[in-house]
């Protein structure tokens, strides 16, 4: 029975792989152009890099829900976290201490960069605030950072921050039209805006994640 | 067969032989390894494919931030298990 398990598995799973081969073989090409519409539309979105449109203009909606699936997802690990008491670090290796305290400043500069560069080319606020969360995370490997078992007011307004900012982006333009459709001459403005308390929410939320979860080793 | 074809094909080889390592693996840390690898080598292939968003991200929540989670995850379990043994 062990010995045939494995096999029977393997054998769902392969035929299950053909059907859904032979489903997207199915599928009509090209039933819808997304593309086209949305290079046709991309001048009244406010950025010029095609996917910063759709996350953010086009469909701001997905995003603006992404943003408070991660604030829950903390709220989860944090519930989860049995000891509220404050962590100090381990202090590491000197020679990891240095690297780190020399890379966390390029690392937030790279940041900044990515989030600016989002309106034209890749990036955007999903990529700096992970760039974030890595120098968090870095940081406090080599024992800079306590962990965040309890975060205090700063950091909990830097945690909905993105969030409110978008909510509150959302509700200001509910009067111009339906819900998160920017008035053109505004897009750009409003879009940085939204990006950069979104990169700094979701590098807080991604750090917090880690920080919220480490413990001393008991 | 040209150099680009060559590459991609390797990059499939090499995910689809770390994605089968990573799940068999019997040691959980080399399991998280292989996954961090995966995980780059996803963002290889997201390159080629002509998406460097999606690439941006699987380098850095994919194979990063989830890589960091999963070591951090293998150390507790260590530490847990090891007072018994």
């Amino acid at each position: 029975m062990r010995r045939v398990l494995p096999v029977v598995i393997v054998a769902l799973a392969a035929l299950l792989g053909v059907a859904l081969a032979a489903a997207m073989l199915a599928l009509p090409p090209h039933a819808v152009r997304l593309p086209d519409d949305v290079a046709a539309n991309i001048a009244v979105s406010g950025v010029a890099h095609p996917i910063t449109a759709v996350l953010l203009n086009f469909r701001g909606y997905d995003t603006l829900l992404e943003i408070a699936v991660l604030l829950l997802a903390l709220f989860g690990v944090l519930a989860l976290v049995k000891s509220h008491a404050a962590r100090a670090a381990h202090p590491a290796h000197p020679l990891l201490q240095t690297l780190a305290r020399l890379l966390a400043p390029l690392m937030v500069l790279v940041a900044g960069y990515l989030l600016w560069v989002g309106a034209s080319a890749p990036g955007g606020a999903f990529q700096a605030g992970a760039v974030l969360a890595a120098a968090g995370v870095l940081l406090r490997l080599a024992g800079l950072l306590p962990a965040w078992a309890a975060p205090a007011l700063l950091l909990r307004v830097g945690l909905v921050l993105g969030l409110l900012v978008f909510i509150a982006v959302a509700a200001a333009v509910l009067g111009h039209a339906t819900l998160l459709t920017y008035p053109p001459a505004l897009a750009g403005g409003l879009i940085l805006t939204i990006e950069a308390a979104l990169t700094l929410s979701i590098g807080l939320t991604l750090a917090a994640l880690y920080l919220a979860s480490t413990e001393v080793r008991p | 067969m040209s150099a680009a074809l060559a590459f991609d094909l390797l990059i499939i080889a090499a995910l689809v032989w770390s994605a089968a390592r990573a799940l068999i693996v019997a040691d959980l840390f080399r399991g998280v390894v292989l996954f961090i690898v995966f995980g780059l080598l996803m963002a290889l292939a997201w390159a080629r494919l002509g998406a460097p968003d999606i690439a941006l991200a699987e380098a850095a929540i994919g194979a990063g931030l989830t890589g960091a989670l999963l070591l951090d995850a293998v150390g507790h379990l260590r530490a847990k298990r090891e007072p018994e043994a």
